[in-house]
């Protein structure tokens, strides 16, 4: 009796980590719908996804406070997990505030082939967000560019030309 | 206790929603694609501010008021924002000052309330600390290249001073309220933060070959709800949609 008792708790637990991990890839698959080919996996903001009384809760944290984005990408992330056969619910959170540290470097490789140059490492640094930094091309690698603009056509995004291949492209900004 | 935060969280996003206002009426007539992009940009910064800020007042007070009905639905006396936010954008040296006097107040409140021992609030301030420093920066180089630039450019900057000075008194005001949330550790006193805002416009007026005037009398009234007169004719335009088409929504 014992042994089972055992053997069905394991088995429960079993499930449960089960169903928790395919309530995360549900979410996790979610894309940034302003820049679509990342996931809010990719970029960080899906901080987890747990299993409370058989309901799935997600947190998500924003990236900047205005960003308009927020109530789509909390809306599209319940979507998938109640399309995902789970009662769902998605909570904000804002501490420990995210940084472009958290973006992936799956995620990194995905802006650089989406044609925007990723986020430089180690953003929490006065001298990342202040100091003169070099953004690399992301067509041709170059590392001579010049910022046209320190705001773009999203909060995260700053504006860059390519010196060499003349290529305008959006870099994603530190923060 | 919940009412002195509420009350006060209202003020401090009274300000982040109107001079987001002032902002957001440049899009489009930015003397440069740049500027136009960037002002947009920052009023979106403290719009999103001002809607975690009215957002958590309206549940501290539990009266049911959204960020929309505190955003749109009250009258002018019932705003309490500073008077400096509503001033009128002026020319562009105008809207610059302004956001430089205001940025650099509210750097030090963000870095100091990242340790409220309210979490909720910490929270906001851990991520609109980031998100200033892009605004001090920004409005403080424009202030250097135009109080050291051509003639007519320090002329425009060294009028906005004149006109602007006078209402930056009123960032370190205390209220009752928020002294009951001082006491609590909720949010950082203004007075403790005037030495930094000192700091921060002595240097950059120093680079912009600017003078820090005396202001004989300082203007105020803003925090107790008497507004300037240009302050009417910005609500209009504000409220406009949800006073004529009520609970209008996307």
């Amino acid at each position: 009796m014992v042994a089972t008792a055992k053997l069905s708790k394991l088995a429960s637990a079993a499930t449960t980590e089960f169903e928790q991990a395919r309530a995360w890839a549900a979410a996790a698959a979610v894309p940034d719908p302003e820049v679509p080919c990342v996931t809010v996996a990719d970029l960080g903001i899906l901080r987890s996804v747990e299993l409370v009384n058989g309901e799935a809760v997600a947190r998500v944290s924003p990236t900047y406070s205005g960003c308009p984005a927020v109530l789509a990408i909390e809306l599209a992330v319940e979507a998938a997990l109640l399309e995902a056969g789970f009662a769902a619910r998605v909570e904000r959170v804002f501490s420990p505030a995210w940084t472009t540290d958290w973006v992936t470097q799956e995620g990194r490789e995905k802006l650089k082939a989406y044609g925007i140059a990723p986020p430089q490492e180690q953003s929490n640094s006065k001298l990342a967000l202040f100091g003169e930094t070099t953004v690399n091309c992301p067509r041709c690698d170059s590392s001579q560019t010049t910022k046209i603009s320190e705001f773009g056509s999203t909060p995260c995004k700053a504006h860059y030309q390519c010196d060499i291949c003349a290529e305008p492209f959006d870099y994603f900004k530190c923060l | 206790m919940g009412q002195a935060l509420a009350n006060s969280l209202i003020a401090l996003g009274d300000d982040h929603l109107i001079l987001g206002h002032r902002l957001s009426q440049w899009c489009g007539h930015a003397p440069m694609l740049e500027e136009d992009l960037s002002m947009p940009n920052m009023a979106l910064d403290l719009l999103g501010q001002a809607r975690n800020l009215f957002t958590y007042a309206g549940e501290l007070e539990g009266k049911g008021r959204t960020e929309d009905d505190l955003a749109y639905l009250r009258s002018d006396r019932d705003y309490k924002n500073i008077l400096l936010v509503e001033r009128p954008n002026g020319d562009f040296a105008h809207t610059m000052l302004r956001q430089l006097y205001f940025a650099a107040y509210m750097q030090p409140f963000w870095q100091a309330a990242c340790q409220s021992t309210d979490s909720t609030i910490a929270g906001f301030a851990e991520k609109a600390v980031k998100e200033i420093a892009y605004h001090i920066r920004h409005a403080g180089e424009w202030v250097i290249r135009l109080g050291d630039g051509t003639e007519e450019s320090a002329r425009r900057m060294a009028d906005a001073v004149e006109a602007l000075h006078i209402y930056t008194d009123e960032l370190f005001t205390v209220t009752d309220d928020m002294a009951t949330c001082i006491d609590k550790g909720h949010l950082p006193d203004p007075q403790s933060l005037r030495p930094s805002w000192q700091r921060t416009i002595t240097q950059i007026f120093d680079e912009a070959l600017l003078e820090i005037p005396e202001v004989a009398f300082p203007q105020e009234g803003g925090r107790d709800g008497r507004h300037t007169e240009d302050f009417g004719h910005l609500l209009s335009e504000l409220q406009y949609m949800q006073r004529a088409y009520p609970g209008m929504a996307w």
